[in-house]
């Protein structure tokens, strides 16, 4: 039994279930990030949390205490929302004490507390002004600063930096993780941004149509996706995905496919399972990430087994820090990422560094990882 | 699967208190929307109901129950009295929501134009709306009034041929009806369209003057299309208060000269409340609320069903 | 063509601007004429507008049309002037504005922050209401309010005038409210905020300009009315509109057209004087109760 225990929950509005029993257990200090395109049904899970939402079936606990149709204020919560969602009428520091005057606290702990909270997030020269006064990076830490004030079990973050420009986003992000570890505080956030779940989270929930496609740390997330979803959704540039044919070579298997000319290439596995060997001589799909298919120079020296291949460039993308190179295997466009100063032209032959340590294999029919 | 029970507290999660608050919270705002609801259902659909009850009744001075099916309809549709007051309604709304549809889109494509003066002009044009049909019909009565009025005014300037004496005319009286009330609500059509035309976006009637679009083109191509449920809404409030034209009748003409002006909301309240005929009152109030319904409902339903 | 600034994208020619200028002044003339010859006119003798031109200035300057409009013309039966109406009607539209403008405001709260099953079609009910003929409830409610005994009664034309606000103030309110972020309310729940407090400390703090407008929509028709007060008022509770009327109808003696002009204008003057000080706000009122958005 965890900190937040969330068993077969599901969602239905009238005959459409929008959230199909959901089973996950967060321990104390944990930040859990729930992440998946629009309409996933992560903020809607979210809210059943903080019990905006009844729970149609199945049962949300916090602290072993379940929390179906009890009131949001009674859940001992904390949100964060995408708008900030701020008083507009009263000042910053009404904002903030506003939940603790809610629950009866009195005036000279409201303001201890307040001011305690203020200074953790710098807003002390802020207390006195309206939203409307701020910048957006200020209202998101006001926003932080009323969640923080009430000390709750858990806190919910509804993709609270999603109205923050680039720059600030990147900052708030830092800043956020930093508040986690130093307060060790349970999370669960929903965000649609896989670089924010994966910088910020202990564990992923990866949702679509619905339903927890994977649940798991950033590393098994981005490694060993689950499944062809969780593979394209994660990480950026995504995934190569590339149509092979398991065969037989000297012993072991290998993938067949074939380059930009047309000239078959094959791929060794590095230590095939016995499930890998059951596909031999089917067609099935290879995922790769771009940084593990560079420029043998460029190469990771540690990897066990670099296939090196010859194939034409299509288009090349400087990325200041990288240069993005997009090549052709199997008839799908497949992206490698080459050192910075690589010199390769759109029409050349180069040649390919592929660590297929790196690399992950799927059922094309079942779209889920063969393990 | 083996049920094997260990230990209740650790392996099943605690039951929360039943939470009193959040079911009250539940039950809330059902109860506050509640009285209002209720005021609607009894005052305004409980007496429809009722209305309709008493125009199959043979109701005269008092409300009676005696069933007497369709006689009153039958007897209002003889009237020769209905009949001049449905053809005026007839008139006097065709005119009303053409004029004032007219004039106020024209006054909003001109005020549109960067007028200087416009803060001044649109107060101006806006006003009479504000007043009371009653007050609109004693101004409108005396500055139509042939002895007194225009007419005498432009006799003592000089030209004694000028005649506009409509009011006193059986044959005209129902168009000073439509002025006076043309002259009351087309300021707010105006306001109504202006409002439109300012919403529109800007950078798409600049692309379309790239494309080559006079003003006029511009204005019967791309902008009065856009303006589509200014248009929808002008008729159906003009409409509604066209067929509620009590007072301004009441105020300007009487109804008369004789039963020149008479309009079924002035037709209603005489037969129910001074001819005590109150059967056939309540018959023409049903035709008048099956008017209205056959324009609001579908209005109402489309309008609502959108905003979901 | 340099005459309409860069901002708007018709431009049009001077001829084309003479025209223009030409006929919103006429119609600018044709709003103002009857009222303001009205105005002109009410301080006149009665023998200046008998014998003169209406459209001449007076010569003659004088209150006492105002003054006898005001205390003593003769209304129905009584010498009494306008001056009880008026505070009939005051007695009237206050309460009745206030009552319809708080249920308004709570409807409108509940039908966008608390929706439930069919709230969509209970809203319909409650507008329609609005636009409903009213002869078609003028023979139950007079029957209703004979037996309750608010027949004659200014609280029977506040109930009235309540009943057929409504539908108006909870479009207003709930329009205002749809926009009106949800988590906030959500933001104030978890916070520990109930079903009135939220109301109170998050919502009517933010709702002045919808208050403005419902107030003065709500102001301007009760004021106004004079279907109601001539069919449900008597003597003691006779709203402005229905004396002004009965003064100008009067067949007995001379007409004393200054004093009915001086009449008509004090009938007017409340709802002139909030539309000149809230005008913005009155056409926005009349805008919300017919265009979306």
């Amino acid at each position: 039994m965890g900190f937040l225990d969330i068993s077969n929950a599901t969602k239905s509005y009238g005959s459409l279930e929008v959230l199909h029993k959901v089973d996950i257990q967060v321990e104390e200090g944990e930040f859990l990030v729930l992440v998946g395109p629009s309409g996933c049904g992560k903020s809607t899970l979210l809210n059943m949390i903080a019990g905006l939402e009844e729970i149609t079936t199945g049962e949300i606990a916090i602290k072993g205490t379940a929390m179906n149709g009890v009131h949001p204020s009674k859940r001992n919560i904390a949100m964060v929302f995408q708008s900030y969602a701020l008083y507009p009428n009263m000042t910053v520091g009404e904002n903030i004490t506003f939940g603790l005057e809610m629950h009866g606290v009195p005036k000279p702990e409201r303001e201890k507390a307040k001011a305690q909270v203020a200074k953790l997030l710098q807003i002390e020269q802020l207390l006195d002004r309206k939203p409307g006064q701020l910048s957006g990076g200020q209202r998101q830490r006001v926003a932080m600063g009323r969640a923080l004030v009430r000390d709750p079990d858990v806190f919910l973050f509804d993709e609270p930096l999603s109205n923050l420009d680039a720059k600030l986003r990147v900052d708030m992000r830092t800043e956020i993780k930093k508040l986690h570890q130093e307060l060790g505080t349970t999370i669960v956030y929903v965000t649609h941004d896989q670089i924010e779940a994966l910088t910020l989270s202990t564990r992923i929930a990866v949702m679509n149509g619905g339903y927890v496609q994977q649940l798991g740390t950033p590393k098994e997330i981005y490694d060993t996706p689950a499944n062809l979803f969780v593979a394209t959704f994660m990480g950026s540039p995504s995934m190569n995905l590339v149509p092979v044919r398991i065969v037989e070579q000297g012993g072991g298997l290998a993938a067949e496919t074939f380059n930009a000319a047309g000239e078959t290439v094959y791929l060794p596995f590095s230590a095939p399972s016995a499930e890998l060997r059951s596909y031999a001589g089917q067609t099935i799909t290879l995922g790769f990430r771009p940084e593990a298919f560079t420029d043998p120079g460029g190469a990771d020296r540690d990897a066990g087994n670099i296939v090196e291949l010859d194939s034409e460039v299509v288009v090349t993308e400087p990325a200041g820090s990288d240069t993005f190179v997009m090549t052709v295997l199997g008839g799908t466009e497949c992206n490698a990422r080459m050192r910075a100063d690589v010199q390769v032209r759109p029409g050349d032959v180069t040649r390919f560094a592929l660590n297929m340590d790196k690399a992950v294999v799927f059922d094309p029919k079942t779209e889920k990882r063969i393990p | 699967m083996t049920m094997q029970i260990t230990d209740p507290a650790v392996r099943r999660t605690a039951r929360a208190r039943p939470d009193y608050r959040t079911q009250l919270q539940n039950w809330i705002p059902k109860l506050v929307l509640s009285p209002s609801l209720a005021l609607i259902l009894v005052f305004v659909y409980g007496f429809i109901f009722f209305t309709v009850y008493l125009s199959f009744t043979d109701s005269r001075l008092l409300p009676t129950f005696g069933w007497v099916g369709f006689e009153n309809y039958e007897k209002l549709f003889r009237l020769r009295h209905w009949d001049i007051a449905v053809t005026n309604l007839v008139i006097f709304s065709g005119l009303y929501i053409v004029l004032c549809t007219a004039i106020g889109l024209m006054l909003a494509i001109f005020l549109d134009q960067k007028i200087r003066g416009e803060s001044v002009l649109r107060p101006i044009f806006l006003y009479p709306m504000a007043l009371s049909f009653i007050v609109t019909g004693t101004a409108w009565k005396w500055f139509l009034d042939p002895g007194i009025g225009l007419e005498h005014t432009m006799h003592l300037w000089g030209w004694e041929s000028f005649s506009f004496d409509w009011i006193k005319n059986r044959d005209f009286a129902i168009y000073t009806v439509v002025l006076a009330a043309v002259w009351q609500s087309s300021g707010f059509v105006m306001a109504m369209f202006l409002a439109g035309l300012r919403g529109i976006d800007n950078e798409m009637l600049k692309a379309a003057q790239m494309d080559g679009a006079s003003n006029w083109q511009l204005y019967r191509r791309i902008i009065i299309p856009q303006l589509r449920p200014a248009f929808l809404s002008a008729f159906v409030i003009l409409s509604h208060l066209a067929i509620k034209s009590y007072d301004l009748v009441v105020a300007l003409t009487g109804g008369g000269p004789g039963r020149a002006t008479e309009v079924p909301a002035t037709f209603m309240y005489s037969y129910t409340f001074t001819r005590n005929q109150m059967g056939i009152g309540a018959s023409s109030a049903v035709i008048m609320l099956l008017t209205i319904v056959a324009i609001m409902v579908p209005y109402l339903y489309s309008e609502l069903r959108e905003k979901k | 063509m340099s005459v309409a600034s860069s901002d708007t994208a018709v431009r049009t020619g001077r001829i084309t601007r003479t025209f223009l200028y030409l006929v919103l002044l006429l119609f600018a003339l044709f709003y103002l004429l009857p009222f303001g010859v009205m105005l002109v006119n009410s301080v006149k003798p009665l023998e200046e507008i008998t014998g003169g031109n209406m459209l001449a200035l007076p010569q003659t300057l004088t209150l006492q049309p105002w003054f006898e409009a005001w205390a003593t013309a003769q209304i129905g039966v009584e010498p009494t002037g306008l001056h009880p109406y008026f505070w009939n009607s005051i007695k009237m539209v206050v309460p009745a504005v206030a009552i319809s403008t708080i249920l308004g405001a709570l409807n409108g709260y509940v039908l966008t922050k608390w929706r439930f099953k069919y709230d969509t079609l209970i809203f319909g009910f409650m507008l329609f209401a609005c636009f409903i003929p009213f002869q078609i409830v003028l023979i139950p409610m007079a029957r209703m309010l004979g037996l309750s005994g608010l027949a004659g009664s200014t609280a029977g034309l506040v109930l009235v005038h309540v009943i057929f606000g409504l539908g108006f103030t909870t479009l207003y309110f709930k329009n205002y409210y749809q926009v009106f972020p949800t988590e906030l309310i959500r933001a104030a729940q978890i916070d520990g905020a109930g079903f009135f407090r939220i109301f109170q400390r998050i919502l009517l703090p933010s709702s002045g300009p919808i208050i403005v407008v419902s107030v003065i929509w709500q102001f301007t028709n009760i004021w106004n009315d004079f279907l109601f007060g001539a069919s449900f008022a008597d003597l003691d509770s006779q709203p402005m509109t229905v004396a002004l009327n009965n003064l100008v109808q009067s067949s007995t003696g001379v007409k004393q057209y200054n004093v009915h002009f001086a009449g008509a204008i004090l009938a007017a003057l409340p709802t002139l004087i909030v539309y000149i000080v809230a005008g913005r706000y009155f056409v926005r009122g009349l805008m919300a109760g017919s265009v979306k958005g």
